[in-house]
């Protein structure tokens, strides 16, 4: 294995941004793990692709759309009925605190 | 001025530094489609919480987007009108953690936006860089509930999911704009052309369309741009104006007394006056965008996007040039505020049918602020030369615009029914004949030259026929008798 590419603090950062609580054990595992990944991106990189145009998905075509018509909606008491919490016909959450991102 | 505070324009500026003020507006724009951008429910404003909800907009396991063909083409007239290029683009994830999008991601473009490298022209001539107008699909909407209101003291929120997924444009503009006025000109303009191209309905007040203001300072003629700030939560052109001023005078007055401008997201309250932070962010988000991988590539043809570009309507630029040489009298300002209400087409049929340019744009630009309702342009044609034969006075014919824009009709019909029916010139002619034989005092003071005797041979006209008289006409009569 070359040079280390992702540090312990960067894994912990990705975790929370995730929203994940990793105990000290996992941190170093993952860490360890995802830069295993990081040397095998590193292998792809090193290949010289300049004459080749980016793919930008797996599948070769473009263009799916459909038309712009009403179709069915769902009913709202029987979705409500799936959240932990509802009231007054909304779902109801913890205080969001701050602007939206 | 210490070496580490050299690159920060204007920190420690003196107090007789001239400012100049930079700002860059990102506009949202909700497109009016029938239903959202990736899924068939109705793109409706308001209506029951949660009632336009489907698989898609609730982010449901093993729901698929699908992408509007309408929102892709309405997003092209936009990108046509700002004088962008059409290019292939892909959608991607922006990943955060908050309840307005159940998905935690918003499908939004970003490194291949639709439309990229366009301009839009103010009034002045002024052309201002539009960096992209890009796709994508708008969030929930979030209700605090408990501490008064009070977002930081919020108890619990509530989410009505109607509103996600509807289609957005975002129009990001160069930071060239110099001043609020120059920012609520090139609203007033983008939201103009919105409208004239059907992409929006541009109601800043119902939220269809929004403004985020990134505002600097730096010393008049620096070519370095100072830290920004960017504003949310201005719901009028008003408040707009109102925000970047108070947000430039905030940066200056930090600037002069030797403290940097922290770069923050602040939002204005309309109430007090200012901007606010509502928190410092240490670290810019970490949204990982990265390719939408349930979605493919758009590469419109460009057989369609020519096909789109014929079908463009004409533009508030060359509707204000037309209406200005049909009008070639008419205050400029004028022309922009016939254009803006779109009431040029209105004002043009109107001109094209024998009324007098200035007195259909007095009428467009000061009776009919409300918008002309039934009032046809042919009966606008037909009151104006109503006017100008003298058979209605300006204040009739304002009344009877007001029955037109009612009730619609032709103009004769709606003043017979005011009682405003023309006095013919004999009928005329007689009253005053009257007046003089029972004034004659009056009469020989207006005959020796006293202007205020005018007055009061108008008002007694005036009483005699209950306002029916044309003033302009009795005061010719009294002149041609006085010989």
């Amino acid at each position: 294995m070359g040079q280390q590419r992702i540090t312990r603090a960067e894994c912990a950062h990705v975790a929370a941004l995730a929203r994940l609580e990793l105990t000290d054990e996992e941190l170093e595992r993952f860490t360890g793990q995802l830069d295993e990944l990081l040397d095998h991106v590193a292998e792809v990189e090193a290949l010289d692709v300049g004459g080749l145009a980016p793919t930008m998905h797996a599948l070769p075509i473009a263009n799916v759309l459909r038309p712009d018509v009403v179709g069915e909606v769902l009913d709202r008491d029987e979705v409500l009925a799936g959240a932990p919490l509802a009231e007054d016909g909304q779902f109801r959450v913890p205080p969001v605190l701050g602007e939206a991102p | 001025m210490n070496a580490n505070t050299l690159d920060v324009p204007g920190l420690g500026a003196p107090a007789d530094t001239e400012w100049e003020t930079v700002v860059g507006l990102e506009v949202h724009a909700e497109l009016a489609t029938e239903t959202k951008l990736f899924s068939a429910s109705p793109n409706q404003f308001g209506g029951e919480p949660n009632t336009h909800i489907d698989p898609v907009s609730l982010g449901l396991p093993g729901s698929l987007p699908v992408l509007n063909q309408k929102a892709v083409e309405l997003a092209i007239r936009v990108g046509l009108a700002l004088n962008c290029r059409i290019q292939p683009s892909v959608f991607a994830r922006k990943n955060y953690f908050y309840p307005d999008m159940p998905k935690d991601f918003q499908i939004s473009q970003y490194d291949e936006p639709i439309n990229v490298e366009g301009w839009l022209e103010l009034p002045s001539g002024k052309r201002i860089g539009v960096e992209r107008a890009h796709l994508e699909e708008d969030t929930g909407k979030t209700v605090h509930i408990g501490g008064g209101g009070r977002i930081h003291e919020a108890g619990y929120s509530l989410v009505d999911y109607n509103r996600a997924g509807v289609p957005l444009i975002e129009i990001v503009g160069r930071p060239e704009l110099r001043s609020a006025e120059e920012a609520r000109q090139y609203v007033a303009e983008l939201r103009a052309i919105l409208v004239a191209v059907g992409a929006s309905d541009g109601k800043m007040e119902e939220g269809s369309l929004r403004v985020d203001c990134n505002v600097s300072v730096r010393p008049a003629g620096s070519d370095q741009l100072g830290t920004r700030c960017e504003i949310k939560n201005v719901n009028s052109l008003r408040s707009m104006g109102r925000a970047i001023e108070y947000e430039a005078n905030r940066q200056i007055d930090l600037l002069t007394s030797g403290q940097p401008v922290e770069q923050q997201t602040r939002h204005w309250n309309e109430d007090d006056g200012r901007t606010h932070a509502l928190r410092s962010k240490e670290e810019d988000y970490d949204y990982r965008y990265f390719p939408e991988p349930d979605l493919l590539p758009l590469d419109p043809s460009t057989k369609w996007v020519e096909e789109i570009r014929q079908g463009l309507p004409p533009l508030p630029r060359d509707r204000r040039l037309r209406l200005a040489e049909a009008a070639p009298s008419v205050d400029v300002d004028h022309i922009g505020l016939a254009v803006e209400r779109s009431m040029d087409e209105l004002a043009m049929v109107a001109i094209g049918g024998g009324g007098s340019p200035e007195r259909v744009m007095t009428h467009i630009v000061h009776n009919l602020a409300d918008g002309f309702g039934e009032l046809a342009a042919e009966a606008l044609a037909d009151l104006v030369q109503m006017e100008e034969a003298g058979e209605l006075t300006a204040t009739q014919a304002k009344k009877v615009l007001g029955a037109l824009v009612d009730g619609g009709g032709s103009p004769r019909e709606a003043a017979q029914a005011l009682g405003f029916e023309a006095m013919n010139t004999g009928e005329l002619e007689a009253l005053v004949d009257k007046l003089i034989a029972d004034h004659p005092e009056e009469w020989t003071r207006f005959c020796e030259g006293d202007a205020k005797l005018t007055g009061f041979f108008v008002g007694q006209v005036m009483k005699a026929t209950q306002g029916r008289a044309d003033g302009k006409a009795v005061t010719q009569l009294l002149n041609a008798r006085r010989g």
